[in-house]
């Protein structure tokens, strides 16, 4: 800005240059510390004496007018260095205010929703050892080893949310790193299909997986938490006899796809861009489930530079379309070693 | 029941210790108990247990240390068990020496499962050259793989595979393992090998591909045969 001032100040005034110099450090002054503004306001100063007041390339000044104007200048390079610091300070102070109430609210939903999901179990658990250990009970057999199921299910249903904190945590921190490795997508579908056996009763689930699928390299675990919770989902919400249908193929773009869609209720169009925010509920949804889910779905996918799209389906029901970029193998090189 | 099968359990959680002490205990094992670092190492020391379960998050020292520390003369196996699911941890620990890892939460029947797949190796180890699981019987002599006394026809790679799975069975082998052991130093990074021989594996062993039996996989750390 002095180098700049300097080449023009065959054209303008020395007192010109104050302005420029001044406009200079309040720029100085929004972007950096405390510190580095006083110091450019005073290195400001000195440049101006020594490069543009009459005599220039000395730090002498010979007129009075020049001496005042130049402590004048002085004294308002530090103010003007100050005040543009302090407006920021209070800038920030307000923004974390925003944010804090933000955070709070945020709480408040996980705390609600929390709760509900957290503690049925946990009175379940507690209301049935209740029971078995009175020792006054009556209980038949059938009863009480139907207590204990209860007791061993709800522990499961405590385990799959503090794995969805966990989760939702570990994507918040921002440090989810992909660890990719080739992969056996059909593998993985099965997997999470195997795993979701019991959540599977009375519903049929439909796999359709391209033949010779070649091996694609990504994140198995994240995908396989992909996939469960969107199959998870469907189970909760599709009527007894649903069916649910996984398709899995390569784009052209040589992009992994997996499709999951069901013939439920599908969602309603107005809440579908919602789905995927952090503790968001259907309205009129069932009561239970924290919201975090489809949520989970969309930072994992997204960890992979992916994208998942709801959309409904035209004869009713919903379909989550994952699309993942990913290196692919064909299998065929490899068995013809 | 003085010949019983001795387990030390190092824990310090007391809820987790009486868990495995009346699991264990009504399935005919002894069982010690330890409530951290110090005092287990203390107790194997003094009187070597059958096999040992070691949690990961002690309060006095990392289990990771503890297990190297067993590891220069405890030979009979070690199960890990732990809440850090992560599997960098769980490869770490294999890879140390363990035997065997579970995460907390975990199923008792699981857990009796390993034991027991553990201790049969142990105490079997070096005698007949026939393993059977079930349908499946290897001839480790005579290279021959039998599925319901059916020979099966599989490539070199196939069967050192698959020989390498049985002859630790129940144990998880990591993916650096087995394609060191299989494939050279050269290949650990290639893990796109194990996969396809993998599902090649399953297609001729398993008779249902997509609910394998025999050959299981474990995210991110490895395969196990059941």
């Amino acid at each position: 800005m002095a180098a700049i001032s300097f080449s023009l100040s065959s054209f303008i005034g020395y007192k010109v240059v104050a302005f420029l110099l001044l406009v200079t450090v309040s720029l100085i002054a929004m972007f950096f510390d405390i510190a580095p503004v006083l110091l450019a306001a005073f290195i400001s100063a000195m440049v101006w004496n020594y490069f543009f007041i009459p005599p220039r390339f000395t730090f002498a000044i010979q007129d009075s007018d020049n001496v005042i104007l130049f402590s004048m200048y002085f004294i308002i390079a530090l103010v003007n260095g100050a005040l543009t610091f302090k407006i920021r300070e209070v800038e920030k102070k307000e923004n974390k205010k925003i944010e804090k109430e933000n955070t709070l609210k945020l709480y408040n939903t996980l705390l609600n929703s929390l709760s509900h999901e957290l503690r049925t179990p946990i009175s379940t658990i507690i209301g049935a050892t209740d029971t078995l250990q009175d020792v006054n009970n009556k209980l038949s057999a059938d009863n009480k080893s139907e207590l204990i199921s209860e007791i061993s299910k709800a522990s499961l249903r405590l385990n799959r949310q503090v794995g969805n904190l966990l989760n939702m945590s570990r994507l918040e921190s921002g440090f989810l790193q992909p660890k990719t490795d080739w992969c056996d997508v059909n593998e993985l579908v099965y997997d999470v299909v195997n795993q979701l056996q019991d959540n599977l009763q009375g519903k049929k689930i439909d796999v359709k997986i391209l033949e010779n699928l070649p091996l694609v390299k990504l994140d198995y675990g994240l995908l396989e938490q992909v996939l469960f919770n969107l199959v998870h989902n469907a189970t909760i919400y599709i009527p007894e006899n649903g069916i649910i249908t996984i398709s899995v193929f390569i784009n052209k773009d040589k992009k992994l796809l997996i499709v999951v869609e069901d013939n439920g209720n599908g969602f309603p169009e107005k809440e579908i861009l919602h789905v995927f925010e952090k503790f968001y509920r259907l309205k009129n949804s069932k009561t239970g489930g924290t919201g975090l889910g489809l949520s989970i779905v969309k930072g994992f996918v997204e960890a992979m530079n992916g994208s998942v799209i709801l959309e409904n389906r035209k004869g009713g029901g919903a379909k989550f379309t994952v699309e993942i970029p990913a290196e692919i193998t064909h299998l065929k090189d490899i068995e013809n070693e | 029941m003085n010949n019983a099968i001795e387990i030390l359990v190092i824990d310090d959680e007391s809820q987790i210790r009486k868990l495995l002490n009346i699991t264990l205990g009504s399935n005919d094992y002894k069982v010690k108990e330890a409530i951290n670092a110090r005092e287990g190492l203390l107790i194997a020391a003094n009187h070597p247990p059958d096999l040992i379960l070691l949690d990961l998050g002690l309060p006095d020292e990392s289990g990771h240390v503890v297990l190297e520390k067993l590891r220069e003369w405890y030979t009979k196996p070690i199960i890990i068990l732990s809440v850090q699911s992560n599997e960098e941890n769980i490869v770490k620990a294999l890879d140390a020496g363990a035997n065997d890892y579970l995460v907390k939460p975990f199923r008792t029947g699981e857990l009796l499962a390993r034991i027991r797949s553990l201790l049969r190796n142990h105490l079997t180890e070096s005698e007949s050259p026939i393993i059977k699981s079930n349908d499946l019987e290897i001839d480790l002599s005579l290279r021959i793989v039998k599925k319901n006394n059916e020979a099966i026809k599989l490539t070199a790679t196939e069967y050192n595979l698959l020989a390498l799975l049985i002859k630790n069975e129940g144990k998880v082998l990591t993916h650096q393992y087995l394609l060191r052991a299989i494939w050279g130093p050269s290949y650990i990074n290639q893990s796109q090998y194990l996969r396809v021989y993998i599902a090649q594996l399953r297609k001729k062993i398993e008779d249902d591909l997509n609910k394998p039996l025999h050959i299981i996989t474990e995210s991110g750390i490895g395969y196990r045969f059941v």
